[in-house]
């Protein structure tokens, strides 16, 4: 029988190594696995790369992991935030290294990997500093720049509703990135509020198929990254 | 200005407003008028903002502020909502700037000073695939600098990209010919905007 179920979080992350590459679903604090996060903290592997479109905030969830010493490159689009404040200080002083993706490259990059395309191109940041060194072709007489797409070894992303088959859905926009990020990782790590019985979620509204996904982890009640910074909560 | 560019956003349009005073213009909008917004972090039906204490962390703007979805709303997962932008499915987008110059260009998301952290979130993708680009900026930085200029000096976000500006003394479509007034705010006269503009400006037609 196929369950992709696992009974806790540090099980569900215990092979991610030193120097992997981490996609962790969210825009802000939507969607953010900050359970899965936290538990990678507990692990403590090193030197990731870790591609999220912001840098976190306060000191929980990916802040907290980048914090800690843990993230050697961010791949994101947009790493200043309000209220982040770990990132900055860390690249300014040169400890940390940033790959800046215009969100939606950032988002074809990831679909693309997990598609088994890899690179396209693109008209986003053609005769922008984005695009420097960047292969560039003339289509229908418009330019475009080549993009390579983007894979993972893990993906950590967070759900609403999930069966042992790891059939999803979401919540609302806490959706983004997790659907491209399941498909593009090797091992896809899901934390889920709720876990149904199989066919409870109708064929027809499934969002991510079972396939894309690995370990399934349900977390009834997950912690939300604004009340955790109001409560002045700081990861580990 | 917000309610100036509001006339101009025709009904039954798809709209993507950037944050800040962009983000005012939906409240401008004459009545009548069915307009659909789009914000690029997964929701089509973005309706207005929550009455205090019904907030819902996970449904959010491209600010990141909460917002609400209309009856006949839909989410999507980011590859989806970038596909609208750069599929050129969306109509129009209003977007503020530090500087457009004559042929068009944009430059809205770095100073590039060397201590900068750069942050360019969706903006290259929406110049780059929005079929109408609408910019909506005071004419002058604080300092009294023109924003419209022969050409940009900050990086840019996008080349020939712009179509229309919307500032505190006119509106200002990009033409092959330069700046063209289209319409001078009450009470300003055509040199005053010459004078506070870097670059060829057209007169009235």
């Amino acid at each position: 029988m196929i369950d992709k179920q696992v009974d806790s979080l540090i099980t569900a992350v215990s092979d991610i190594f030193d120097g992997a590459t981490v996609m962790i679903g969210g825009f802000g604090e939507a969607g953010s696995p900050i359970e899965l996060i936290h538990a990678l903290i507990d692990l403590g592997a090193k030197n990731l790369t870790v591609v999220n479109n912001n840098t976190g905030s306060g000191h929980v969830g990916l802040a907290a992991l980048i914090e800690n010493g843990q993230v050697a490159k961010m791949i994101c689009s947009y790493p200043r935030t309000v209220g982040s404040m770990v990132f900055p200080e860390l690249y300014q002083s040169g400890k940390i290294e940033l790959e800046l993706v215009p969100q939606g490259t950032l988002a074809e990059r990831i679909r693309s990997g997990g598609a088994g395309i890899p690179a396209f191109y693109t008209a986003t940041s053609v005769g922008t500093p984005l695009a420097e060194g960047k292969e560039q072709r003339h289509f229908d007489g418009h330019d475009y720049v080549m993009e390579y797409g983007l894979k993972a070894d893990f993906a950590l992303i967070k759900c609403k509703q999930a069966d042992r088959y790891g059939n999803l859905i979401y919540n609302k926009t806490a959706r983004n990135f997790a659907p491209i990020m399941a498909m593009a990782a090797n091992t896809t790590i899901v934390q889920a509020e709720s876990l149904v019985k199989a066919g409870e979620i109708d064929a027809e509204n499934v969002v991510t198929p079972g396939i894309f996904v690995d370990r399934i982890v349900t977390i009834t009640n997950p912690a939300q990254e604004s009340k955790l910074i109001a409560e002045g909560r700081v990861y580990p | 200005m917000a309610k100036r560019a509001a006339l101009d956003i025709p009904n039954g349009s798809y709209v993507n407003l950037g944050i800040g005073i962009p983000e005012k213009v939906a409240q401008y909008v004459p009545e009548g008028r069915e307009v659909i917004y789009h914000t690029e972090n997964g929701l089509l039906g973005m309706g207005s903002v929550p009455a205090s204490g019904d907030e819902d962390p996970e449904l959010i703007n491209a600010g990141k502020k909460a917002v609400t979805a209309i009856p006949g709303a839909a989410f999507f997962h980011h590859a989806d909502s970038f596909s609208m932008i750069r599929g050129q499915h969306l109509d129009i987008c209003v977007l503020g700037a530090m500087q457009v110059s004559e042929q068009g260009d944009l430059a809205n998301w770095s100073t590039g000073e060397p201590d900068a952290i750069p942050a360019v979130g969706g903006a290259m993708d929406l110049v780059a695939g929005v079929k109408t680009i609408y910019v909506i900026t005071q004419h002058c930085t604080k300092g009294g600098v023109s924003k419209l200029v022969e050409s940009c000096t900050y990086p840019l976000t996008g080349k020939k990209v712009v179509n229309r500006i919307y500032t505190d003394l006119a509106v200002i479509d990009v033409t092959p010919a330069g700046f063209q007034i289209v319409e001078l705010a009450p009470s300003v006269y055509f040199e005053y905007v010459q004078q506070r503009t870097a670059g060829q400006l057209l007169p009235e037609k």
